[in-house]
């Protein structure tokens, strides 16, 4: 096995660790950001989380944080933690590429609500993680900047499509990170660089600022090392947000508030269509065998469930996202901002800009969906795939009436090695198989770190959960990892 | 091309109007919903579509549809948004969102003020695209040198009322637009100005044999900035379209561009070269549900509409609602007056032929709100009572569209005397007097000599006598 960049998580400090000491003047958040740009300066070279680290911006905000607290102020829960941002989350000012040629030059005019939010909450935000291009893929490797690579190994994939801010958690780059979620690209990079990662239920965390790959699908989270900062991170990030009409009322997902509560009398589903079959590697269900047995000894009523639609999930998905998808992305036209090749005419225009900066998978993804809403052929591919969407809402609900949370892999492989999926796109597809009905249906669920798989990279378990059931997710998920075995294979 | 080549053949109409609502900000923004602003000074992130933006619905767009909906009789329904995609530069998302097969508003009518029917398929809510212009290669976009966008009009929220192919001809359609223009205009949601775009019309124009029941292959014709080049247009394509099927050839289902210049129509785009516009439900935006309070509270607060106007004037008037002076005074703001004058007991029918003839003709199109009622209504007084002439109280009256003021006054200042019922009496009575024989003759029968003494009354009072008054007396005088 290769050199792994991952430091000794035991003995870094927690986002809430970092905050709780910088709110009470025992840490300055200089000292605190200069160990991760140590860190960074040392180790990005191997491992290309970033497409930009923001350095001199961070260090000012880092300065301001320390002079409010020393001005008797409250930064906030996040005061000086140190958090990276998937480069498709708008910042004002700086670049956001969306890890694409087609965005060349442009830097947005505004800033995500969640970028205000987590400044508003003190955090300080280090840098624009590596993605696949426009989110669309499951290695990072689809980026138009180069692969991220995994900090366990760097021979293998962080997953994707946040593989970037999943490997800058996992590298000790940043405390916590933010990722999108549309079809699993938040928990299957955290499944493969051994962090936690969370989508929450649709409408909960604003898409304003988020640029749309699958819009109906889409979701922010966050990336932490342990459970407690994510759900630390989530409650700063979620709630109510006025420019986003599909945001959810009410008061955010409230997902740290039943840690601590123990998983007694809990009823667990493990899924059984995804237990075994469609690609999943026998280590990785032993270790979700094995989280099934550690959350039953803690006390929770575990059983198997059947959630049959689950199976033709990845078919509705890969209509109804390029679909969506190729209407988010008409708008790289070459017209007003980002890439323009001259041609001819605006037709030419449009045919040069669009070909010269959109990659192999965006144009895969752009063609599939055009095709799927077209004249003829709505009916039979994006109509159906939406009937789909309904039965895995359905079959959800059924399981949910008996359970409160389900159970199940995050991805069907360890992380493999880069290059290894890129030639065959449907072998690709098949890393989002557990992780896509939960968008489809809306819900949340999260990748949990469990143990090792043969190769000693990690797996991740994941939990998933009803819409609006964070709370109880987030308290089974803590569980999980208290009760994980040791990690091997660590350096 | 003459109409009299159109002799058989009937001409079968739908239009889309395209209507700008009067909305403070834009359709899903915060920006100021304005006309003739600097270039690209009225845009934000969502309005210039820009990565990572989305729509948040405005809540008075949603209302003033709602009372278009409901003037126009529709069902207002739950309903939702779809986007509509295409590439043009003027469309800062390349696609529109629009709404498609479920619209806030469906199946209502209008009715012309000829009393005809006219059905309503639709009144949808969509965004407004920017403006471009291109320089150079006759402005058409794929010759241009370069071209021009400015996004201050992106965003502006739209309703679409799409006409049944109800209408008949090209004075019908131009009806028809007035007529829902009035609506419009008269429901607040649009200040119905043609010439800044606020109003844009797009039209369905087919032909078939006079009493045919199937509908003729339609072109859909663009471009149309005015009325006048509505009919203009209208009668061009179906004088095109007759003469295509007199000689044997198809008309070809198409798009077609107006040209004010040489006033015809040219070709756009054929049915196979039309856009496929790959409609979709739009996932940023939420299903659109006005509850039942908000539907009738819009519906309660409609003001009288034109049509209820034209019913009441008609009414008081004692004339067919489809008279041609109710649908204008109606349409000039001046039934206000007509119901004036019924409140002071004045004669309703004298005050709608007034207004119908002496003061539209000297309004000349412009509406004639600030005409004073009570001034309107003392002049038709003055004119019943044979204190003025008909010629008389006409010169008062345009004195007083013009001008304004007491119409005693403006009489007197024109050197009208006011011949009083019983000062008239009097030079009648005078008359009879020095005319024993012709009296005699009147009074034993022969009728043609009231024109006599009519004549003699005339020139003894020069010219200022009510000289329907006088012959009243003089019947009086012989029966008496």
């Amino acid at each position: 096995m290769s050199q792994s960049f991952v430091p000794d998580f035991a003995s870094a400090p927690t986002a809430a660790a970092v905050a709780s000491g910088v709110r009470r003047g025992e840490l300055s958040a200089r000292d605190v950001l200069d160990q991760y740009l140590d860190r960074i300066r040392m180790r990005e070279g191997q491992v290309h989380a970033f497409n930009l680290v923001m350095e001199e911006a961070a260090r000012a905000r880092a300065a301001e944080v320390d002079q409010a607290v020393a001005a008797g102020g409250d930064p906030g829960p996040l005061a000086g933690v140190p958090v990276a941002l998937k480069d498709l989350l708008c910042t004002h000012g700086v670049p956001t590429t969306c890890s694409s040629r087609i965005l060349e030059g442009w830097a947005p005019p505004y800033d995500a609500t969640v970028v205000t939010r987590l400044r508003a909450a003190g955090a300080v935000v280090v840098g624009k993680t590596n993605m696949d291009e426009f989110a669309m893929g499951s290695s990072t490797e689809h980026s138009a900047f180069g692969p991220t690579r995994n900090p366990h190994d760097v021979t293998r994939v962080p997953g994707g499509s946040s593989g970037g801010s999943a490997a800058a958690v996992a590298a000790g780059f940043a405390t916590v990170s933010l990722g999108t979620d549309t079809g699993g690209s938040i928990r299957q990079p955290a499944s493969l660089c051994g962090v936690v990662g969370a989508k929450p239920t649709y409408g909960m965390v604003s898409r304003y600022g988020l640029v749309a790959f699958a819009s109906s699908l889409d979701q922010i989270g966050p990336f932490a090392r342990n459970v407690a900062d994510a759900a630390l991170v989530l409650d700063v990030i979620g709630g109510h947000d006025e420019h986003d009409s599909t945001s959810l009322p009410g008061d955010g997902p409230q997902a740290a508030s039943n840690l601590g509560r123990g998983v007694e009398g809990i009823r667990v589903g493990v899924i059984s269509e995804l237990e075994g079959a469609l690609g999943i590697a026998p280590d990785v269900a032993s270790r979700v065998r094995e989280a099934a047995e550690a959350l039953a000894a803690a006390g929770a009523k575990v059983e198997h469930v059947s959630v049959p639609s689950v199976r033709y999930g990845l078919s509705a998905y890969y209509m109804i996202a390029p679909a969506e998808a190729s209407s988010n992305l008409a708008r790289y036209d070459g017209v007003r901002y980002g890439l323009r090749v001259r041609g001819d005419d605006i037709t030419d225009m449009y045919i040069a800009t669009r070909s010269a900066g959109f990659g192999p998978e965006v144009k895969r993804r752009i063609m599939l969906g055009t095709y799927a809403l077209s004249a003829g052929y709505y009916d039979a591919y994006y109509g159906k795939a939406q009937k789909v969407r309904t039965l895995i809402i359905r079959d959800f609900e059924a399981a949910y009436r008996s359970f409160d949370v389900l159970l199940s892999p995050t991805a069907p492989t360890t992380a493999f090695a880069l290059g290894a999926k890129m030639s065959d796109p449907l072998t690709m597809y098949l890393n989002d198989v557990c992780t896509i009905p939960s968008n489809l249906a809306g819900h949340p669920a999260m990748s949990v770190p469990f143990g090792c798989g043969d190769d000693g990279l990690p797996v991740g378990a994941q939990v998933l959960a009803p819409a609006l059931g964070e709370p109880v997710m987030f308290q089974v998920a803590e569980v999980l990892e208290a009760s994980a075995p040791a990690r091997g294979g660590e350096s | 091309m003459s109409a009299i080549a159109l002799a058989g053949w009937e001409t079968v109409i739908g239009l889309e109007v395209h209507c700008e609502l009067r909305t403070r900000t834009k359709l899903f923004c915060g920006c100021p919903n304005v006309f003739g602003e600097e270039p690209n000074t009225r845009v934000c992130p969502v309005c210039l579509g820009l990565p990572g933006s989305l729509p948040v619905l405005n809540r008075q767009a949603v209302d003033y549809a709602i009372r278009i909906g409901t003037a126009l009789h529709c069902r207002v329904q739950p309903s939702i948004f779809h986007r509509k995609n295409y590439f043009y530069p003027d469309m800062p998302k390349d696609f529109q969102i629009s709404q498609y097969d479920i619209p806030i508003n469906a199946e209502g009518w209008l009715v012309l003020p000829s009393g005809k029917r006219i059905g309503i398929v639709r009144a949808h809510i969509e965004e407004d695209t920017g403006k471009t212009t291109h320089i150079g290669g006759g402005g058409r976009i794929h010759q241009a040198g370069y071209s021009l966008v400015d996004y201050n009009r992106a965003g502006v929220p739209l309703v679409e009322i799409v006409s049944a192919p109800d209408l008949r001809g090209a004075e019908e359609a131009r009806e028809y637009v007035e007529e829902l223009r009035a609506i419009l205009v008269a429901t607040g949601a649009s200040d119905g100005k043609m010439e800044e775009g606020s109003l844009r019309v797009d039209c369905n124009v087919s032909v078939r044999v006079a009493g045919s029941a199937e509908f003729g292959t339609r072109c859909e014709i663009k471009n149309m900035n005015s009325l006048r080049s509505l009919g203009r247009a209208i009668a061009y394509e179906a004088a095109r379209q007759v003469e295509l099927v007199e000689a044997g050839e198809a008309v070809v289902q198409e798009t077609r561009h107006w040209d004010e210049a040489d006033g015809r129509t040219h070709s756009m785009r054929s049915k196979e070269e039309a856009f496929d516009y790959r409609y979709f439900p739009e996932p940023d935006l939420v299903t659109l549900a006005p509850d039942e309070a908000w539907v009738t509270g819009a519906r309660e607060h409609l003001p009288v509409l034109p049509a209820e106007r034209r019913a009441r004037v008609a009414e008081a008037a004692c004339v067919p609602v489809s008279t041609e002076a109710v649908a204008t005074v109606v349409r000039l703001d001046l039934d206000g007056l007509v119901a004036a004058a019924v409140a002071a007991k004045a004669d309703p029918g004298l005050a709608l032929r007034r207004l119908a003839n002496e003061v539209a003709g000297e309004l000349d199109g412009r509406s004639g709100g600030d005409i004073e009622a009570s001034a309107f209504v003392r002049l038709v007084h003055m004119e019943q009572g044979g204190e003025l002439t008909p010629a008389q109280a006409r010169t008062v009256l345009k004195t007083l569209v013009a001008q304004g003021g007491d119409p005693a006054v403006i009489a007197a200042g024109l050197g009208f005397e006011a011949l009083a019922t019983g000062a008239l009496a009097a030079v009648v009575d005078q008359v009879i007097a020095a005319n024993p024989r012709e009296w005699e003759r009147y009074t034993g029968g022969d009728d043609k000599l009231a024109g006599f003494f009519i004549g003699k009354v005339k020139a003894a009072t020069g010219g200022n006598a009510d000289l329907r008054a006088a012959n009243d007396l003089l019947r009086q005088r012989r029966s008496g």
